[in-house]
């Protein structure tokens, strides 16, 4: 396979074939409810979706997202190709049904149904000291990107601080806002620090770890493991028809910032956390993970 | 105990919904999301009668084929973004039966009232599954204005899961989580 089939097959991957480690937390989640429950019915309904999808290599949910190709490339090898690659495989991808006409002109109004812009996809280029080739894919659905939000610190309405208790009270809150509005159970992707931009690219990022991932940092470990099960505890559950399972997950990344500012930012993730990957290695085999 | 709800929809039928029931709903479904709902509350003119209609907050992912549309995914959208609109699209036009995810506010629970029209929650993201509920892509309307995402599909559906959100009654299930779930996070703050 040529890179842009090798890429239309990552998005048939991505788009229809629930990561194993999310797969196991919405099967957990179903497990603490009541059978008949409306939360029961909720996840019953997800998880015979999940297994339709893959089996039908039918996008898992019909808001096939923002697409984010993240390249991990050795030093001096030219991204222009790469970045043709992936348009040509989204215009493959969109005419096969995998990708919905999910793209919009925002003066004109008008749909762009090739999904293929100057800005989309997203390409992200990282150049490393290593001889293959990493490329991830996240799609990111419109409905859980509302949900995403930023704070500035101290904010006095939630009495939150420039320190780990008011990380802890804005993430609280951003779920509760959340309620089911962005398809929960959901994933937050959490950056502490850094600019507004970088808050936001940084956070979107940790949806990019394992479920049963810890934060390499004690203290946001400890934070990642408070804040899930206190979300929890608020007992939005799926859909926010109550229950027992509000998220899967909580990812908490530190960035440096300027004095003046202390951003909290959270990319709020739904359950159809679609992220999936290949490595291309220099013998020119491939390898899929995610 | 499931209640079948089929198209045509009137009154008496959703009378007799409640908060929580769940339905099987078969028939005819029109598809709409943002651009529809700010056009028809905004005065633009239906592409077709909506009296005793459904509307699905949902744009689906199509394929077009010969012989005219299959659709691979449709799931529900986010339905609090139409609130600025449902109310007004619901009394002048009549529908009867709203379809997606997450609730609506206290105006479209209050012309739900009035008019006799109920909320119906499908599950958010089993696109897969409930586009395996289409029987048929009967038309679509303003699809070269709004794109495929945005358009007024018309579809058949057969026993499509729903549970009803919010009733003609005044309940509103989302509601009361919304009011439950402050509370509790009231007590994980006040640590």
């Amino acid at each position: 396979m040529n890179t842009q089939e090798i890429l239309t097959e990552l998005i048939r991957r991505t788009t229809s074939d629930l990561p194993q480690d999310v797969e196991n937390q919405l099967r957990r989640a179903r497990s603490l409810e009541r059978d008949e429950s409306r939360a029961a019915l909720m996840l019953d309904a997800i998880i015979a979706n999940i297994e339709l999808a893959r089996a039908a290599s039918v996008p898992m949910c019909q808001d096939t997202g923002t697409l984010t190709f993240f390249f991990d490339i050795p030093s001096g090898t030219d991204t222009q190709a790469f970045e043709s690659a992936a348009r040509g495989a989204v215009r493959e991808a969109t005419a096969q049904g995998l990708l919905r006409n999910n793209t919009i002109d925002t003066l004109s109004g008008e749909s762009i149904n090739s999904n293929v812009t100057h800005d989309a996809p997203v390409c992200i280029f990282k150049s490393t000291d290593r001889t293959d080739i990493k490329i991830t894919l996240l799609q990111k659905g419109g409905g859980c990107e509302n949900m995403s939000c930023q704070f500035s610190l101290p904010d006095e309405t939630l009495r939150a601080g420039r320190d780990l208790d008011g990380v802890r009270r804005c993430l609280l809150s951003a779920v509760h806002q959340a309620q089911g509005y962005g398809c929960g159970p959901g994933i937050l992707g959490v950056c502490i620090g850094s600019d507004r931009a970088g808050g936001y690219k940084t956070a979107k990022e940790q949806l990019l770890r394992p479920l049963n991932d810890t934060a390499v940092s004690t203290e946001l470990a400890a934070l990642e493991k408070r804040v899930l099960e206190e979300a929890d505890s608020l007992g939005i559950g799926a859909m926010g028809l109550g229950g027992a399972t509000t998220l899967l997950g909580v990812k908490i990344a530190a960035a440096s910032r300027l004095p003046a500012s202390y951003f909290v930012t959270v990319a709020y993730m739904c359950w159809a956390c679609r992220r999936r990957g290949v490595h291309l290695r220099a013998d020119g085999t491939a390898e899929w993970f995610g | 105990m499931i209640v079948e709800l089929t198209y045509p929809f009137n009154e008496s039928q959703i009378k007799t919904l409640h908060a929580g029931d769940k339905v099987q709903l078969s028939g005819r479904v029109y598809t709409g999301r943002d651009r529809l709902h700010k056009f028809l509350a905004g005065g633009g003119a239906a592409p077709v009668n909506l009296r005793d209609a459904a509307i699905y907050h949902c744009g689906p992912v199509v394929v077009r084929e010969p012989q005219g549309w299959r659709i691979q995914s449709a799931g529900p959208t986010t339905s609090i973004r139409e609130e600025p609109y449902m109310a007004k699209v619901i009394r002048d036009y009549g529908i009867r039966v709203i379809i997606g995810k997450g609730g609506m506010g206290a105006a479209t629970l209050a012309a739900c009232e009035s008019c006799g029209c109920v909320y119906l929650q499908a599950p958010g993201g089993a696109a897969a599954l409930l586009a395996g509920n289409i029987r048929s892509v009967d038309n679509v309307y303003l699809l070269n204005e709004f794109g495929p995402a945005e358009a007024m599909w018309e579809l058949d559906v057969e026993k499509m899961d729903l549970v009803v959100a919010m009733d003609s009654y005044g309940v509103d299930l989302y509601a009361e989580i919304q009011r439950a779930s402050a509370r509790r996070l009231t007590a994980c703050l006040s640590v």
